[in-house]
């Protein structure tokens, strides 16, 4: 049904989001051919370990971009520690120390903005477990600009709290557990 | 409230700025530079993307505010441990065997953070009084507080000290600040060699050749083709053999003067210029 419809996927994650984004990377077929964008909620001063902690399983390379750094196919790209990722016009990423936006610095709220308004409606945005509010404005951002969105079940997650506040505001297309997000995906796209 | 920003509507912006006050932002980063205007016209409170260019038109004092919203100051003391620790143990301990003297130049200095940083580990390692450090900064208003060392007391547990706990210093933080109520004030005695200088890195010109130049999270906001100028400058502005040290996530690699340094360590972005 979606088939090359999307240019990327974003996922924001916190609190509990560590281990369905090991499955996803793990399970997501090949075959999807379009970079994954992670904002996942990190300790501010612990710039190494998670990329390699999410490599152990994923059939795709990870890596935190460096600013200006071109975005490629098939590549995860994990917003760093301590900064905020953005998606810049041009195919590229770019990094921001300002202020820290829900208490986070990564803040999904900022890549899904960027994202959204780079990818429009090619943009498919993933709300997974967490305990802040962050995500909930990005993912309205991005379906407000045609792209699709998902969120994890709440009654799946470890901490229910971000996926519910994105549910609050916006109309989200699909409420799935991981295994379903998976066998969606997989299914959908390829 | 305004939710996004027109391209049509930057670029009257950046020219309204460039052609009356001389300032040129036409190659800062887009989406961080719209989400600071968007800060901006939340902050005044502007109904209208209209109003901030009337504001800039007409009133000349609000242009200084405008330069120290637009632009990023957040910063840390001691940010990225294991940069400081490097540059302690195996770059500093070169150039001051080789030089009388050694000149810093801290580009995009903010609140003066990293250049008390500098000085006390310039300090701890008997370096200070051989030291000449430049700091700079196109924030008017955020060189003055880097020149007052006030910082909240706050911030200085939570961030400072832990950084210097894990940078491994000779003593504890507190040695080199007073507390004063909710703020903590800096011991002037680690500032008697620096000067502080308004300086836009966009604006094209050279400073002064210095051995070691830091300029981390500054670029950041620039698009490519100005960290490309910037690059050039940083280079000329470079005697050989200095070193040049940028964010731990920006690169020089991509820039035409790439060729002219080499990397010393990747992993914490510090580059030798090795020719001219
Ligand atoms: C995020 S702070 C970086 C502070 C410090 N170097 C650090 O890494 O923590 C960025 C600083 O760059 C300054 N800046 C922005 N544009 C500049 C320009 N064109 N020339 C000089 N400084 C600039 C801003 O005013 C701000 O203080």
């Amino acid at each position: 049904m979606f088939k090359d419809k999307f240019k990327a996927i974003i996922i924001g994650g916190s609190a509990g989001s560590f281990q369905v984004v090991v499955r996803l990377l793990a399970e997501l077929d090949e075959k999807m051919d379009i970079p994954i964008i992670l904002c996942l909620h990190r300790l501010k001063h612990v710039r190494n370990g998670f990329v390699e902690a999410l490599s152990i399983k994923s059939k795709r390379p990870i890596v935190e971009p460096l600013d200006k750094e071109k975005i490629r196919k098939g590549v995860v790209y994990l917003a760093p520690a301590n900064y905020h990722l953005y998606v810049e016009l041009g195919n590229q990423f770019a990094i921001s120390t300002d202020e820290m936006v829900n208490n986070s610095r990564p803040a999904i709220d900022l890549t899904f903005d960027t994202a959204s308004y780079v990818y429009k409606e090619k943009a498919l945005g993933i709300i997974l477990s967490g305990a802040n509010r962050d995500g909930a404005w990005g993912m309205k951002r991005l379906k407000e600009r045609g792209g699709y969105t998902l969120v994890q079940d709440p009654e799946e997650c470890t901490i229910n709290t971000m996926t519910t506040a994105a549910l609050n505001i916006t109309q989200i297309d699909q409420v799935l557990k991981t295994d379903d997000i998976i066998r969606f995906l997989n299914k959908e796209l390829c | 409230m305004i939710e996004d920003i027109e391209i049509n509507d930057l670029r009257l912006l950046t020219q309204l700025v460039k052609e009356k006050y001389d300032y040129d932002f036409s190659n800062y980063a887009i989406s961080s530079f719209k989400r600071r205007l968007l800060r901006i016209l939340e902050i005044y409170k502007f109904d209208t993307f209209d109003k901030l260019m009337v504001k800039l038109r007409n009133e000349p004092s609000f242009f200084k505010e405008f330069l120290s919203e637009i632009t990023v100051n957040v910063t840390e003391m001691f940010r990225d441990p294991s940069m400081w620790r490097e540059l302690r143990d195996k770059i500093l301990p070169t150039l001051f065997q080789s030089h009388e003297s050694v000149k810093i130049w801290h580009a995009g200095c903010s609140s003066g953070e990293e250049v008390y940083s500098m000085a006390i580990m310039l300090k701890e390692n008997g370096w200070l009084d051989k030291a000449k450090i430049f700091a700079t900064d196109i924030d008017h208003s955020i060189l003055s507080k880097a020149k007052e060392g006030k910082y909240a007391v706050k911030n200085m547990h939570e961030l400072n000290d832990k950084n210097y706990f894990r940078f491994g210093g000779k003593s504890q933080l507190s040695d080199y600040y007073k507390i004063e109520g909710q703020n903590i004030l800096m011991d002037k005695k680690l500032v008697s060699n620096i000067t502080y200088m308004e300086h836009n890195l966009a604006g094209g010109i050279a400073f002064t050749k210095v051995d070691l130049i830091l300029c981390r999270n500054v670029l950041i906001y620039f698009n490519q083709n100005l960290q490309n100028d910037v690059f050039k400058l940083l280079h000329q502005s470079l005697f050989n053999y200095g070193y040049l040290i940028v964010g731990s996530k920006e690169t020089l690699v991509w820039c035409d003067i790439a060729s002219k340094f080499i990397t010393v360590n990747n992993e914490e972005k510090i580059f030798k210029k090795i020719r001219d």
